[in-house]
């Protein structure tokens, strides 16, 4: 299936290449490097390259390209979705993804990709089975290992690849036992220039954070279950359970996974909770725009919006901004014409606002297009769905967990159309 | 070199310390080095005694080898350290060997004997790793001893190495494609595996090596769809492609009667409903067919084949998997395979795909839009779902552009367009070229939108962006050609814009118009022709080839007028630098110039050059792209890419169904048959031991005092069927007491070994402290007897075993009041000798009374059965009332969904059985024995760990401790006439063999899973016993340790 990786950083050079079959020469990277200069944007590179003799399959996560060669016919997304996890993976063991990060710990990243495929085909993704396999680097074992000459290869055999559990560690102890549950929802909505919600749907997913010992099995229940029609899982959780009951009830794997995500889609259901007044406008003839944008909160349930960004990509023309915000900080790029204004909290009482003008090239004519306005918040305790978990349960071990779990709500695509 | 001093200083601290003497190596100099001189310091590092200057020397050839620096001039040194005993200097040496050992073929040899040791060692993850390693090394002179690893592997008891031996067969294939024969042996004996971890790998083997042997895939068709939910996820998707191909030879397209009806377009409608009582028919059909399968294949109104059902109905809950790839195959599968009507269900979790990365959304969105032409319906409701932002990459939003220009139909088209007016205004200049393609496509698709768009497209002629203007141009081009007659303003307009517009396209799109209708435009079209005549020299070549068009056709029209333009471009035609230019000039001038030699064909030259051309049909580029598999590389490119098998087209007339049937196979069904006989000869045999194992079974429990009086009142009850039920009604009154006692006991027991087993096949409720709060129904009992199936069948020889560990199957809560238990209670269940009997216990600790318990819509797995109990009536509040039914697993741990049913409300529970409850046990000599063991395959192997305390000492304890761990029971039989005759678990129809034995004549059965752990762990065998002789345990199935030797007589009673 995969040839092999090649790992390409933003100013085009190969800085990592595997392989798991045969050696591929890196030349073959050419033709990708041929689409990356056609294309505009970084993102703007196809993902699939057919070359002659190859196909390349690539994503770009953390400005960094990860090129997979493939000879014959393989679902893309196999390909596609397996890199994903490959950048996950890197992500969780060294903290961040990036070039610096993988060439210091180059043999980790050897390591692992030697465990991830066989002939090119996945074999331990999980990455409680990676762990067990190949230790996390950390500065404390760095220094043990240079002192005593030990190892970041378990020295255990992994017993979790045999097990019917594979997602967890056997013989996880801990002494405090806690389980954590973040419900974080993102709503994706795009508004149009009268204020109108022309789409708006929420993407929720409940994170955990589980550090349980030994063997616990789990039941979380909902208040509202109703709400989750369109929903994904972790590979723990008891499909005909949900079905059935509409309770998740899994063996959790051991540390930080996505136990679900879920999707809401119909409009009644998602509550829009900022507004945005706006009046952005050029005049022909005139090098002088007008700016306002004020913002307000709206169906918030009472709680504060917090930590409000807004950002705008200004038409070519505009030369310069003179805005005045009532509150925040804002910033213009007259290079690549990105307004970023940072709010902060949003004040009920007194709404913030930016107003002020812009300076057009003289002479040039009316830009045609107004400027969409991406926002940016969040909203602490309050998941905007109204998702409610109702309890969280454990079986099949003695000891009383402590559990908590937070709700969230944060703009995940929040567009206005001006 | 600079590789190593660059890795170094990345390195920094932690490469010097330990190792001062590097620190003088000359050779470490960096770029002064000379060649021949080049690693000589890992070369030394190498050559050491220390592992970690070894493992300092591999991981910086490591680093070297992931900058695809060459180190293979370092392959002696390196492959010296192979059977290093560090694990991490192995592991680096493994990934230097895979990777240059093509190169370095005779130096490779040298490790081969290290891996070759290793696939004998026992444990199986050393095994797997070798013949990993060994297969992936690409020398071909090892092939025939990979062949035979990957056979011996094959048959490995470890599922673990199976699955490696999977993995190992396209590697050898790949190297040596002659071995085909021979590996596909292999592949059919591991597709017959039944565990999960082999599935996946050995379909990915199989669709490497042999993907056209679907004659292969058969007998495991339907074990395959029932594993697929636990097969690990990559596998899944290897699987449900492979499965969609099967389907189109195997079974008849659902949507045979309904193609007819395609045009009429009111499908939907008529298909909806049918859909729906579709599944429930078909657990009936399923049943029906089975018997009759071979008769389905001519009969006329449609009838799914349950096999197609099957796939169906397992597939769709990966429809929530996180993977994006599982979820795309399942897609794909219903898209091809699924009926109209059912077909939906994808839409809801591809949208769900579209807020995932953008490469997968770029995929999803390619088959979207391949899908969407098809099934337009199915993604309507999501249409707001593709509107596009700002922020998204181009390549999506042309995507989605496409999707929702496939989606427009009358009812939508005005939000569509509205829609798309923003989308014009957009930065993104690609994007909007896009967007009136869209348009100009929606037009043509819909009459009644069509001027509306048309005027838009004209309002954006005069849009400052020459690319727009031009991408409309184009467009309007082609909706005018569909009535040209009405538009000659627009035509005008358009005749204008030459002086303007300098994209070829657009040009010679306009250009053509005018040729096309100069009739419309009589005056300006010889105008434009002058114009164009002017720079003709420097258009580009389309343009030029359309000048020459119009000239010809003004020519045919107008000649008076355009006579000597005419002449005069063909002139510079006729010297143009581009050949296809000076063709078409010569060509042109033979047929309207007319000339004394001018041959016939002038004569139609109007008609040549006027003729009503149809108007194009503006179609998505996606169209007809559903030929290729979705989901697939070649669907994604529309172009076959190398290995792709095509998806095969749906077979007239069914193949034979029965190709399916799964037999037992042979020597399972053998050896069931010697085993029936066996019993029988055992009968007797077996009634003489019981009275000699009484006294032995007491002095056993007599070990652990709480269980002594249980075993007493054990021996009084193996008496006839109605001393039985009076018995039970008497511990009925013993209740509160023993509840009590079994309170405190239960923490104990656990402990403890469990209590030995008489291997009567009486009275274990009362035995083994589980049953005593029952409240027995004499009534029920005796009226009939199916519903409390007592012990009659004394021919049958049943273990109760010591600890009968009750699940819970409803908890109070859950249940609201109604918490109920089961047990398997280790009794023969007579209605039915294949089925297991599983006690069942309900109490009602709500206020009001229970009424009407029963089962209802058993979900079980194919082959598996299930015998209810039946209804009960009311159950008063506080009371608590049990019942027995029956379930045939057909030998798997799948668990038997069902619900369970009040007047109320419905429960859906399942029972999942331990291993240990699988079994029975049997009589066999140890010759005969040895002989099943020969024949075992090694599919089901559980194995459990036990830690021995300090207080372990003695052999009794220890096979306390076995015994509960593999839950399972001592049947003792020392009276045996046969001297060294083995004990074997049995359950209904198969050998489940299990075993553990402890020499002279005292058996153990050591079996699997255990009971509190509802994933059993596996774990490899340990040999922590070993220490403990006299006796040695092999915990592992199957395998029974030979006796080491010892002449002391092991005493299966130990004093209290």
């Amino acid at each position: 299936m995969i040839h092999s990786l090649f790992l390409v950083n933003s100013s085009g050079d190969i800085f990592l290449e595997k392989h798991w079959k045969s050696v591929v020469s890196r030349s073959v990277c050419d033709y990708f490097f041929e689409a990356q200069e056609r294309a505009s944007e970084p993102e703007n590179v196809p993902p699939v390259i057919p070359t002659p003799h190859h196909y390349l399959i690539s994503v770009l996560r953390h400005r960094i390209y990860f090129v997979a060669v493939i000879q014959s016919e393989v679902p893309p997304l196999f390909v596609i979705e397996f890199l994903h996890r490959v950048v996950d993976t890197f992500q969780d063991y060294f903290g961040v993804c990036t070039e610096a990060a993988i060439k210091d710990n180059v043999v980790v990243v050897y390591e692992l990709l030697e465990e991830m495929l066989d002939n090119g085909f996945p074999l331990a993704t999980e990455s409680n089975i990676l762990k067990e396999l190949i230790k996390p680097p950390t500065i404390l074992r760095t220094v043990v290992n240079t002192i005593t000459g030990s190892t970041n290869v378990g020295e255990q055999l992994p017993t979790g690849q045999l097990s019917v559990v594979p997602w967890r560690r056997t013989g996880v102890k801990y002494t405090n036992n806690e389980a954590y549950f973040d419900v974080v929802e993102e709503i994706d909505a795009i508004i149009d220039k009268s204020g109108s919600t022309i789409t708006a749907e929420i993407q929720g997913v409940i994170d955990a954070c589980v550090k349980l010992t030994g063997m616990p099995d789990l039941t979380l229940s909902f208040m509202n279950p109703r709400l989750l029609d369109d929903v994904s899982f972790h590979p723990c959780v008891r499909f005909k359970r949900w079905e059935a009951e509409r309770i998740l009830s899994f063996i959790p794997p051991d540390g930080n996974f996505r136990l679900l995500s879920y999707h809401v889609s119909s409009q009644n259901l998602v509550a829009i909770p900022v507004y945005v007044k706006h009046n952005i406008t050029f005049r022909e003839g005139s090098s002088q725009g007008r700016f306002e944008l004020t913002l307000g909160p709206k169906q918030t349930m009472g709680k504060g919006v917090e930590a409000v960004l807004v950002n705008s990509q200004l038409p070519r023309g505009v030369l310069n901004t003179n805005l005045n915000p009532s509150q925040g900080t804002y910033t213009f790029d007259p290079v690549t014409k990105l307004l970023t204004w940072d709010v902060g909290k949003i004040n009920p009482q007194k709404l913030p606002s930016l107003k002020g003008s812009m300076s057009l090239q003289a002479g040039a004519s009316k830009p045609d297009e107004n400027p969409t306005i991406n926002i940016q918040f969040k909203i602490q305790q309050s998941a905007l769905s109204g998702l409610k978990v109702n309890r969280l349960d454990m079986y099949g071990e003695k000891y009383k967990p402590f559990k908590g779990i937070k709700y969230m709500t944060k703009a995940g695509k929040f567009q206005v159309r001006t | 070199m600079s590789a190593n001093s660059a890795f170094n200083e990345e390195k920094g601290g932690s490469s010097n310390v330990g190792e001062p003497e590097y620190g003088h190596d000359p050779a470490s100099g960096g770029i002064f080095s000379s060649d021949y001189k080049r690693h000589d310091d890992l070369k030394e590092m190498l050559d050491s005694n220390k592992d970690s200057l070894k493992l300092e020397a591999m991981k910086r050839i490591v680093a070297m080898i992931a900058r695809g620096k060459n180190a293979s001039d370092l392959f002696p040194a390196v492959v010296k350290n192979v059977a290093c005993k560090n694990i991490e200097v192995k592991k680096l040496v493994y990934v230097y060997l895979v990777r240059y050992a093509e190169e370095q073929q005779d130096l490779a040899l040298l490790s081969i004997s290290t891996f070759q040791r290793g696939l004998k060692d026992p444990n199986q993850l050393i095994r797997a790793s070798a013949l990993r390693v060994l297969s992936s090394i690409r020398v071909t002179i090892i092939v025939p001893i990979m062949m035979l690893a990957i056979k011996e592997a094959a048959s490995d008891m470890s599922p673990y190495v199976r699955k490696t031996a999977a993995h190992a067969i396209p590697k050898l294939y790949s190297l040596d494609p002659d071995q085909k024969d021979c590996l596909i042996e292999v592949i059919e004996k591991l597709l017959a595996d039944k565990t999960t971890l082999v599935a996946g790998s050995v379909v990915m083997a199989f669709e490497e090596v042999c993907p056209e042997r679907i004659d292969l895939i058969h007998k495991n068709y339907r074990k395959l769809c029932n594993l697929l939910i636990d097969v690990e996820e990559w596998g899944q998707v290897v699987i449900i492609n492979m499965l969609t191909r099967y389907a189109r030879t195997q079974f008849l397209n659902p949507n045979m009667n309904e193609s007819l009806l395609e045009e009429g377009g009111g499908e939907k409608a008529f298909y909806g409903s049918d859909g729906d009582d579709d599944e429930e028919e078909d657990k009936d059909e399923k049943d029906k067919k089975k018997a009759e399968a071979p008769s389905v294949v001519k009969r006329k109104p449609y009838v799914m084949d349950p096999d197609h059902r099957l796939l169906l109905r397992n597939t769709k809950p990966l429809l929530q998997s996180r993977n994006a790839a599982v979820v795309m195959a399942v897609a794909q599968l219903y898209f091809h395979l699924a009926p109209k009507a059912e077909v939906g269900v994808i839409a809801k979790a591809l949208v769900r795909l579209m807020r995932s990365h953008s490469e997968v959304q770029y995929v999803v969105l390619q088959n979207v839009a391949t899908m969407s032409i098809k099934r337009r319906g199915m993604f309507e409701p999501y249409l707001k779902s593709f509107y596009i932002r700002s922020t998204d990459p181009t390549q999506i939003k042309v995507l989605k552009l496409e999707v929702l220009t496939n989606l427009a139909n009358e009812t939508n088209i005005s939000t569509i367009l509205r829609e798309f007016q923003t989308y014009i205004k957009s930065m993104d200049k690609d994007f909007v070229a896009a967007t009136i393609q869209a348009i100009g496509r929606c037009a043509t698709n819909i009459g009644e939108v069509r001027d509306t768009c048309l005027n838009g497209l004209v309002q954006l002629l005069s849009n400052r962006d020459e690319l727009v203007v031009a991408e409309s141009v184009v467009v309007i081009k082609k909706l005018l050609q569909m009535q040209p007659e009405q538009h000659s303003d627009i035509i005008k307009h358009m005749a204008k814009l030459t002086d303007n517009i300098q994209v070829p396209m657009a040009r010679a799109s306009i250009l053509w118009l005018i040729g096309e209708y100069c009739e419309h435009v009589p005056k300006i079209a010889p105008d434009v022709l002058r114009k164009m005549a002017k720079t003709f020299t420097n258009e580009e070549d389309i343009v030029k080839l359309q000048i020459i068009n119009l000239a010809a056709k003004l020519y045919l029209t107008n000649s008076k007028q355009t006579k000597l333009l005419t002449q005069y471009v063909l002139n510079l035609a006729k010297y143009d630098q581009n050949y296809d230019i000076r063709d078409r000039a010569r060509f042109i001038r033979q047929l309207i110039v007319p000339t004394d030699k001018s041959g016939a064909l002038s004569k139609y030259a109007k008609k040549l050059f006027l003729a009503l051309k149809p108007a194009p049909v503006l179609e998505s580029p996606f169209k007809d792209r559903d030929h290729f598999q979705l989901g697939s590389l070649s669907h994604l490119l529309n172009a076959k890419a190398g290995g792709y098998q095509e998806l095969p087209d749906w077979p007239e007339a069914a193949p034979d169904p029965s190709v399916r049937n799964v037999e037992v196979p042979e020597w399972t069904k053998c050896s069931s048959r010697e085993k029936r006989k066996e019993k029988k000869v055992e009968k007797p045999f077996y009634s003489d031991s019981e009275g000699e194992s009484g006294p032995t079974e007491s002095a056993d429990s007599a070990s652990d005092t709480a269980s002594d009086s249980e075993s007493g009142s054990e021996e009084s009850g193996s008496g006839s069927e109605s001393e039985e039920s009076d018995q039970q009604s008497e511990s009925g009154s013993e209740e509160d007491e023993e509840e009590e006692e079994r309170k405190k006991k239960k923490e104990k027991i656990k402990a403890k070994k469990p209590v030995p087993e008489s291997d009567r096949p009486c009275a274990p409720f009362h035995g083994n402290g589980y049953g005593k709060d029952i409240k027995t129904f004499p009534a029920v009992c005796l009226a009939d007897h199916a519903i409390f199936p007592l012990p009659v069948s004394t021919n049958q020889t049943i273990t109760p075993s010591g600890n009968l560990k009750t699940y819970e199957l409803l908890h109070r809560i859950t249940g609201e009041g109604l918490s109920v238990e089961y047990c398997f209670s280790r009794q023969p269940f007579s209605p039915d000798p294949h089925m297991v009997a599983v006690q069942i216990q309900f109490t009602n600790s709500a206020a009001s009374e229970a009424k009407n318990l029963h089962i209802e819509d058993a979900k079980l797995q194919s082959g598996m059965r299930m015998k209810e109990f039946p209804e009960i009536e009311t159950l008063p509040a506080g009371e608590t009332v049990s019942v027995v039914m029956g379930i045939d697993f057909c030998d798997s741990t799948q668990a038997a969904n069902f619900q369970l049913c009040t007047h109320t409300r419905k429960f859906f529970v399942s029972i999942q059985p331990p291993v240990g409850e699988l079994m029975m046990p049997i009589f066999m000599t140890e010759n005969e024995f040895k002989k099943e063991q020969g024949q075992l395959m090694g599919m089901n192997e559980i194995t459990e760990k036990v830690t021995l305390g300090e207080k372990c000492h003695g052999e009794h304890a220890v096979i306390q401790r076995v015994t509960t761990a593999a839950n399972l029971s001592r049947s003792s039989c020392s009276s045996s006439p046969v001297s060294g005759s083995q004990v074997r678990w049995e359950d209904g129809d198969q050998w489940q063999p299990c075993a553990g034995q402890c020499e002279n004549g005292d058996r153990h059965n050591v079996g699997q899973g255990h009971p509190s752990d509802p994933h059993p762990v596996m774990i490899p065998p340990t040999l922590d016993l070993l220490p403990l002789n006299p006796v040695n345990y092999f915990l592992s199935y199957g395998l029974v340790l030979s006796p080491s030797g010892q002449s002391a007589p092991v005493p299966h009673t130990v004093p209290p």
